[in-house]
């Protein structure tokens, strides 16, 4: 075939002197910057693009928008995208595309391009550039209100782009680029093209995709988002989101060029290009007598116009003027063709049924309309309610919750002076609304009035057995038929929403824009009842598919999730820690050296801590400061223990409770001056303790003189610990007396460290000599170099999380969270010693007399000793007490909550929660551990010093 | 205690990146970090007499309008609750700020906690710097509705952040973020100025 055979030598909106190269399906073909790629199918005579779905028949592209439901392609490069509507790709130099019978595929590669979003704030969004939206949003701006207009086209003027329309003596487009220029220049008006309002949602909040660098293939920027989101809040919305056509439901309607007839109207007047040579058209209302007449101004032949109105009306009379044929009171029986049509039969019809002798047609096109469905996706999103216009034929907006005005043919109004008019008064509305005052209206360009007469609107031409056939198509990309609708409903289902989930109609990514209202169009007519009574199915966003990509956004890889550092991080990393995460943050879990797995290293960090020296980064704990004069008295409620007798220089361990009598958090207490206390709480909770904190004195004791202020990261800490810290922090600290008597055990000074200003504090999370560091986090590099350096010659260690665990569990301290799971109360835990029993109440108090929390059977925290102290055993093990495992169901004693090799005991070890444990120390059990069971002795949960000896050094 | 030569700031390590990208874009962004400015947590109540001894002592009003900043001899009291703000100053008020407050409300019930290095300071200005936070800030940065004597406690990308525009004067925006979130908020940053700095400055990843 000679190249684009079916270009008209002139005419379009196309750059002809910018000609494309493209490949469909494995052929090579030339279309025009400015077509989509349907658009430049067309021009090469190709019809066919694919398959259907379920039935394998041959399909075309049967629309020029966002509804289409044929013509969806698989992008096959640059980059691989699956279920695009050729009728909405932008055609570029070196696209591959391939036609799809049914499901695309995703790209196994990551997409390189970038996808991002950004938020946007309005008086007046006005959704749709055509007429209506364009008299919107120029209404709406000249009050100096900030509006955004946000339409899917590359170009401003909607339907204006594919009609032959004239305002003010000049083609209407031109009108549109002159409105949208103005837009454009002014400084509170944003104009998003290719820009896709998908969902509206509460508030006035709607959601947008714009396609910013697509259109560009290959070509396109690293740089600049390919794709962009945008939650746009709007104090006022203007849905111009115009009308769809739709088809009728007859024998054989689907076969490749069977058009929508506004489509073919658009693809002559936008893109100069012919979808046939010999047309039939079959309507049911006035709008596809002016796509006949401007295809035949295009050359094509228009065998004739099938009309289903007895009368003839003042536009068939044009029709026959130009030498059409119109047959009125008749419609379309059938198709014939494969790759494509071939002929269309016509019969008279006779009340809603053919009656008398079909006619076959020779046709290589057939155009439809069904009337029009005004686009009210959005408007429902909304939560608006539709009414069915009988005389329209169409459900059409009627109230809404939200601030949202619809203009044009989106609320039924299908001339152009009407959309113009209509689209004024509702921007003009918006902006009084919102309290900008405009002194005179915006001048109106003049419109033809054109005739009008009433359509009949019909849904399904009945075959010849009364009903429908099974090519009676209602929703082509599901194949769904009017045979398909009667099987639902001759099984009882009479709702749209059953029949819908019963049959798939509407559930295809084109979500039923050409075949939903069809579809209640058809099941009205099969069960006999009013369309306007039976309704639609509810419309969803997104309104259009929108990619994963671009709903991410920057939201991956690194950017995905926040990462929390402390002062000392680059010192870790250069320290070749590895990482551990603890909530958001990274903390150093293990350094290890040259050769080293973790458990060597572990090991190695560990004996440092117990026989010389060894440092590690705590910052991350949080710390709340406290003040006030009832301070006291508030955290003698918060925690179990007594904190009010605490004396100022001193810190004391705490532990606090829910109002159920677990633990929830626990941590130290200082005491900075009489009337004001410095807590710390574990990493993962702080901010949760804080809100904690404020919940009870806001709601419960509101009397109390008490204010908190999270000071987390005012601090970074180092804690240094092992039986040669004193001697590191001496030598640092000329000024502190270190001696165990001038600073003992559970005290605190401020002084300097390396020169640096820092409160120590001697608390041991490890059983041995330890203090921990606190300076301003600006300054913690250098006090950790200065430890490093001090401590160097005597082999100063740094230690992570993995050796702290270790640490602390050789010692029997818990783990809030790890070793409790909200389900473990202090005595459970062997800490009846810090909940106090003079203090009047606390918060968990009450609970723990309940007989659940005071019964002796509880889960108690013990340590195990695995038999064999090679063996370690795995964290969450379950114990039992049989030597083999008896048949289910197995009686359980308890688990497994932490578990290490120790280097102070030279074995494995574990701390588990154990039924009645405290009772049972001596005591062998079992863990069944794949396919052995693991005998383990349960010990005291402190392993390592009992007597506490080590603490002093 | 005086200041060290080795302090370090939560965005150090981003200084050169944030200088490269403010010049690549001309101007039209600038991104940079404000460190060590002294910051103090006021918590109190705005109708007893510790509110005036503040107001007197610093001489301007702590702000008693939700989301408003006052602001006056070099300091910015921003509103963060009921009876909470934050004292914003210069870094040399850093070792006077927290005391002069302190003694200047005495006995009455009051807190006053010096938190400078909690937060760091992020610059963000340059006609293009509404565009660039609204990448990742939901609220309206419009000056109509969004100007000088306003703040906000929002998020911006995935941090949460105190927003304070500039004054009339001084066009643009100071991003507080916890020292923590600054790295990740500084890689977001940069990250979304892409497109405004060009194709040389793609952020790692």
């Amino acid at each position: 075939m000679t190249p684009q055979a079916f270009r008209l030598p002139e005419g379009g909106r196309v750059s002809r002197d910018e000609p494309v190269g493209f490949v469909f399906d494995g052929v090579r073909y030339q279309g025009y910057r400015g077509d989509t790629l349907a658009s430049a199918l067309l021009a090469n005579g190709v019809h066919m693009t694919g398959t259907s779905i379920k039935l394998g028949r041959p399909r075309g592209i049967f629309s020029a928008g966002v509804e289409e439901p044929n013509a969806v392609v698989q992008i096959e490069a640059p980059f691989p995208e699956p279920m695009l509507p050729a009728t909405t790709v932008e055609l570029f130099d070196g696209l591959v595309a391939s036609g799809l019978p049914g499901q695309g595929r995703l790209s196994a590669d990551p997409d390189p391009a970038r996808y991002d979003a950004v938020h946007a704030h309005c008086d007046v969004l006005v959704v749709g550039a055509g007429p209506a939206g364009l008299a919107a949003a120029a209404a709406a701006a000249r009050s100096g209100a900030r509006v955004v207009l946000a339409d899917d086209q590359p170009e401003l003027g909607g339907s204006l782009l594919g009609t032959r329309e004239v305002l003010d003596g000049c083609p209407a487009a031109e009108w549109a680029a002159e409105v949208g220029r103005a837009l454009e220049a002014a400084p509170e008006v944003r104009v998003l093209r290719r820009t896709t309002v998908f969902g509206y949602y509460d508030d006035n909040h709607l959601v947008a995709v714009e396609r910013r660098t697509n259109h560009l293939g290959p070509l396109a920027p690293a740089h600049l988002s390919r794709e962009r989101v945008w939650r746009i809040r709007a104090r006022r919305v203007v849905l111009a989101t115009g009308a769809h056509e739709r088809s009728l439901a007859f024998a054989d309607n689907d076969r490749p060029a069977v058009m929508l007839a506004g489509s073919a109207r658009a693809y002559v007047n936008r893109y100069g290009a012919v979808p046939g040579r010999r047309a039939v058209v079959f309507t049911t209302n006035d709008s596809a007598y002016a796509a006949a007449l401007d295809l035949a101004a295009a050359g094509v032949e228009i065998a004739a116009v099938a009309d289903t109105r007895p009368e003839r009306g003042e536009w068939a009379r044009r029709a026959e003027q130009a030498g059409i044929e119109v047959l009125t009171g008749h419609a379309v029986v059938g198709t014939e063709g494969e790759r494509r049509i071939a002929s269309v039969t016509v019969a008279p019809l006779d009340g809603g049924s053919p009656s008398g002798a079909p006619r076959e047609v020779a046709a290589d096109l057939l155009l439809v309309s069904g009337g029009w469905n005004p686009v009210v996706h959005l408007f429902s999103q909304a939560g608006g309610r539709l009414w069915y216009d009988a005389e329209l034929g169409s459900f059409v907006p009627d109230s809404c919750r939200q601030a949202v005005d619809v203009a044009g043919s989106a609320r039924g109004v299908f001339h152009l002076s009407g959309c113009l008019a209509d689209g004024a008064a509702a921007g003009r509305r918006a902006t009084e609304a919102e309290g900008f005052a405009v002194e005179e209206p915006l001048a109106l360009p003049r419109a033809a009035e054109e005739p009008r007469s009433p359509a009949l609107p019909v849904f399904v031409v009945p075959g010849p057995d009364g009903a429908g056939s099974a090519t009676h198509f209602v929703d082509l990309q599901r194949d769904v038929t009017v045979a398909d609708l009667a099987r639902a409903t001759g099984a009882g289902m009479s709702s749209v929403e059953h029949l819908k989930r019963y049959t798939t109609a509407g559930t295809a990514n084109d979500q039923g824009k050409t075949s939903g209202v069809l579809t209640s169009g058809a099941i009205a007519h099969l069960l006999g009842v009013d369309v306007g009574a039976l309704g639609t199915t509810t419309y969803r966003a997104p309104y259009a598919p929108v990619s994963f990509a671009a709903l991410a956004g920057r939201d991956r890889g690194v950017l995905h999730d926040p990462v929390r550092v402390t002062a000392l991080h680059d010192r870790h990393v250069a320290l070749g820690a590895l990482f551990e995460n603890v909530g958001q943050w990274k903390r150093p879990w293990y350094y290890p050296r040259e050769g080293e797995d973790m458990a060597a290293a572990v090991l190695r960090e560990c004996r440092a801590a117990r026989e010389g020296v060894a440092l590690m980064d705590a910052s991350t704990l949080g710390k709340i400061e406290v003040r006030g004069p009832d301070s006291g008295i508030f955290l003698d409620l918060l925690y179990t223990n007594m904190m009010s007798t605490l004396k100022v220089g001193m810190i004391r361990y705490g532990v606090m409770c829910r109002a159920d009598g677990m633990v929830f958090d626990d941590g130290t207490v200082i005491r900075l001056a009489q009337d004001r206390f410095l807590m710390t709480t574990t990493t993962g909770n702080a901010a949760a303790v804080l809100d904690w904190m404020e919940e009870w004195l806001q709601t419960e004791w509101p009397h109390l003189r008490v204010h908190c202020t999270s000071v987390t990261e005012q601090w970074a800490t180092v804690a240094l610990v092992g039986p040669r810290s004193r001697e590191v922090l001496g030598s640092l600290a000329p000024e502190l007396a270190v001696d165990n008597d001038a600073f003992p055990f559970m005290a605190w000074r401020d002084t300097a460290v390396a020169g640096i200003g820092a409160r120590v504090c001697r608390i041991s999370f490890s059983g041995e000599l330890a203090y921990e560091i606190n300076v301003l986090p600006w300054d913690a590099p250098a006090l950790w170099d200065a430890l490093l350096g001090a401590g160097g010659r005597l082999g100063i260690t740094p230690y992570g999380t993995e050796t702290m665990h270790v640490l602390r569990a050789e010692k029997g301290y818990p783990i809030i969270g790890q070793d409790t799971d909200g389900t473990v109360t202090p005595q459970d835990l062997g800490m009846g010693w810090a909940v106090s029993k003079k203090k009047p109440d606390f918060i968990g108090k009450r609970s723990h007399s309940r007989p659940d929390t005071a019964r002796p059977d509880r889960k108690h925290l013990v340590g195990l000793l695995p038999d064999d102290p090679a063996v370690l055993l795995p964290e969450g093990a379950h114990l039992i007490d049989s030597e083999v495992l008896p048949a289910p169901p197995v009686p359980m004693l308890g688990h497994v909550t932490s578990s290490y090799r120790s280097a102070a005991l030279g074995r494995t070890f574990a701390l588990a929660l154990v039924r009645g444990g405290r009772d049972r120390i001596g005591e062998r059990l079992y863990a069944p551990v794949g396919d052995h069971v693991v005998p383990v002795t349960v010990a005291s949960p402190v392993l390592h010093d009992p007597e506490g000896t080590r603490r002093d050094g | 205690m005086a200041e060290t030569a080795t302090r370090r700031s939560p965005m150090a390590h981003v200084h050169a990146r944030f200088a490269a990208a403010t010049r690549s874009c001309g101007g039209a962004l600038r991104l940079a970090e404000l460190p060590y400015l002294t910051q103090v947590n006021v918590r109190l109540d705005p109708k007893g007499p510790a509110a005036d001894a503040v107001r007197l002592e610093l001489g301007l009003p702590l702000p008693l309008e939700p989301n408003t900043a006052t602001r006056g001899g070099g300091l910015a009291a921003l509103w963060l609750g009921p009876d909470e703000w934050l004292v914003v100053g210069p870094p040399t008020a850093r070792d006077t700020l927290a005391s002069r407050l302190s003694e200047a409300i005495g006995d009455e019930h009051a807190s006053v906690v010096d938190v400078s290095a909690q937060r760091t300071t992020l610059l963000v200005a340059g006609r293009l710097a509404t565009d660039l936070l609204a990448h990742g800030c939901s609220l309206d940065l419009h000056p109509r509705s969004f100007g000088a004597g306003r703040c906000a406690q929002t998020t911006l990308a995935r941090a949460q952040v105190v927003l304070v525009p500039r004054d009339e004067t001084k066009p643009g925006f100071w991003v507080l973020v916890r020292s923590s979130f600054a790295g990740y908020l500084a890689e977001w940053l940069l990250d979304a100025a892409s497109e405004y700095v060009g194709e040389h400055s793609a952020p790692r990843t």
